[in-house]
């Protein structure tokens, strides 16, 4: 039920104010409403009800496990968020002067080393607001590099075919032409094809590693060496750095420029529609063109940088300096884990992730690199219940619901048929791990007995299985 | 099992072609391929007039699982699209190699149709996949 079904007209929530005191306004009566909004008409204890219950139907990392491959839905630590919300960072206005914002200014500037330390890059913006529009600084960089070089022939962005949807995304955006890089049977970049398309006309290439196949690249260096020798620039999707954090960086591997999605490794929420942080990290040639503003540290004094500081920038992306909350959460989580709590970020979340391999492998499911190890995450191929029982991957996401799990990432990548993207994290226990591969196992012995629980599931959630079809053609955003 | 029909001719990418009377071909995706993508939801159809040189991107269909680029088999013009695909893209999961057609066009170069798979081979990969 939508909370204007409960609105009974003609039904008052004023706000509570102590008797005897005036609202205090300088705004003009002029330009005051006399017309009451046109909110719904229900009392506060309805209004906290309704909210309250919604968010019981929800699933989330609060409450259930989470292993929803490719996103990092891990713990997000209260204590991050306790001094996030200090009443200095919250009352802060983002038009302050320096003077009268050092400490929020200090936090920004640590951030940005930290960033830099655990990337290997030289210098770090903080201003993209979202990891999208991180990917789309970082290009626009290869792109400001390129022309400051008079080197216009270059229009092409090599993509391997196991990318995330956003590079080629990206790439377009900064009118690109995209090409698509095979990937061999390993689950690596296929080199020869890559040589085969690299010349004078490569901007660039855009890789993650580990890759989202859940494997890492293990011929980075060459790949570097052969798109360096074209003139071109590496890029790194940052979706996949929990799995290195501290252990290897981006920047020996070669790359000239990344974007790092805080929600993921840094741990800040996930937003469900609220704020992202898309910092980005560049090699010594990038520089020049790092987005403003960037915080800078002169004579003991933190300041922010501008357009007449770095004249060559790519620009704002935003009227100020990226998600203030967001990155406040990211630099607390940052200094609470300290250089070796990175790495232990690392080593626990590819442990937790072959752990769970191996079980479900032994458990008899496929998967779809066997002879690799994991990274943080990995892949099963639900190809031969799809072929046999006529259950697919999706009947199984929805199945895992009914046990209290998120389902892990389906369909995605692409290359691998009937696939489940699984992600455990650090954050969990090894008793929920065993939970999951458990229910993985009920699951395959009721589509074996019994089918129709399965693809008939959900059975115990508030909506059985929606018509995902239906929703997609016949897209209706509207309610009334 | 999917159905692939003697008469037509195919890409390893999952296109399939038939060569017309007057020498232009039809194009579409294959029954195996709309199986793999589930329903369908959306299609965008290549501009009727561009020229694609064979393996471009040249169309977009679109499952509620993932969207895939369609690659021109050959090098050619686009003469026409199937303009009821815009309302009823489920005709290609429906009818893949009849109402599901996506393109036609006139190919700047025969000889390239000896580069297609013939149903045998086509069968033969989509067995082993």
């Amino acid at each position: 039920m939508l909370i204007i079904e409960k609105s009974l007209s003609g039904r008052v929530n004023t706000a509570q104010i102590p008797r005897g005191v005036e609202a205090v306004t300088d705004i003009p009566e002029s330009m005051l409403r006399t017309s009451p909004m046109k909110l719904p008409e229900v009392s506060e204890m309805q209004t906290v009800r309704h909210y309250t219950q919604l968010s019981q139907k929800n699933f989330s990392i609060d409450t259930q496990f989470y292993p929803l491959g490719s996103c990092t839905m891990k713990y997000n630590p209260r204590g991050c968020n306790t001094l996030a919300m200090l009443p200095g960072f919250l009352q802060r206005h983002p038009l302050s002067p320096d003077n009268l914002s050092q400490g929020y200014l200090a936090s920004m500037f640590d951030l940005q080393e930290m960033l830099k330390a655990v990337t290997g890059m030289q210098e770090v913006s903080l201003a993209p607001m979202a990891g999208a529009q991180g990917e789309f600084a970082g290009v626009a960089m290869i792109r400001a590099y390129h022309d400051a070089k008079g080197d216009s022939e270059r229009t092409e962005i090599l993509v391997p075919d196991a990318a995330h949807g956003t590079n080629p995304a990206t790439a377009t955006m900064c009118n690109f032409n995209v090409r698509e890089i095979p990937t061999n049977d390993e689950g690596d970049v296929d080199v020869e094809a890559l040589k085969a398309v690299v010349g004078p006309q490569t901007a660039g290439i855009m890789l993650t590693n580990p890759s989202t196949l859940g494997v890492f690249e293990r011929r980075i260096k060459e790949i570097a060496d052969i798109v360096h020798q074209a003139g071109g620039l590496l890029y790194y999707d940052g979706a996949n750095l929990n799995a290195i954090l501290g252990k290897v960086k981006p920047g020996d591997m070669g790359f000239d420029v990344i974007h790092m999605n805080l929600h993921k490794t840094f741990s800040t929420p996930h937003g469900g529609g609220g704020p992202g942080a898309g910092p980005v990290g560049v090699s010594e040639r990038l520089i020049p063109y790092l987005p403003v503003p960037m915080v800078a540290k002169k004579d003991d004094q933190y300041c922010l940088l501008a357009e007449r500081d770095c004249p060559e920038t790519i620009g704002r992306l935003s009227a100020f300096m990226g998600n203030a909350g967001v990155l406040l959460r990211a630099y607390i989580y940052a200094a609470m884990l300290g250089r070796d709590g990175m790495q232990r970020v690392a080593d626990y979340a590819t442990l937790n992730a072959n752990y769970m391999m191996v079980k479900l492998q032994k458990a008899g499911f496929e998967l779809a690199f066997e002879n690799r190890r994991a990274t943080h995450e990995f892949i099963v191929t639900l190809k031969k219940q799809a072929k046999e029982l006529h259950v697919s991957a999706m009947d199984f996401a929805k199945r895992l619901l009914d046990y209290g799990y998120h389902a892990p990432t389906t369909y995605f990548p692409l290359l691998v048929p009937e696939c489940f993207l699984i992600e455990p994290t650090e954050t969990e226990t090894k008793q929920e791990l065993d939970g999951f591969i458990e229910a993985m196992i009920k699951i395959n012995e009721e589509a074996e007995r019994h089918s129709e629980m399965v693809t008939s599931a959900p059975h115990t959630l508030p909506v059985r299985r929606l018509d995902d079809v239906k929703a997609a053609r016949e897209l209706d955003l509207n309610w009334n | 099992m999917s159905n692939v029909p003697s008469e037509l001719r195919f890409t390893k990418s999952h296109e399939w072609i038939r060569l017309e009377d007057d020498g232009s071909v039809t194009i579409g995706i294959t029954d195996h391929a709309q199986d793999l993508l589930g329903d369908l939801v959306f299609v965008e159809t290549p501009e009727v007039g561009a020229t694609y040189a064979t393996g471009d991107d040249c169309a977009v269909v679109e499952s509620v699982k993932a969207a895939s680029d369609v690659y021109s088999p050959l090098s050619g013009e686009v003469t026409q699209t199937n303009e009821e695909l815009a309302d009823a893209p489920e005709v290609i999961n429906t009818d893949p190699y009849g109402k599901g057609w996506i393109f036609k066009m006139t190919l700047a170069d025969e000889g390239e149709l000896d580069g297609l798979l013939d149903a045998t081979a086509y069968g033969e990969q989509i067995a082993a996949e």
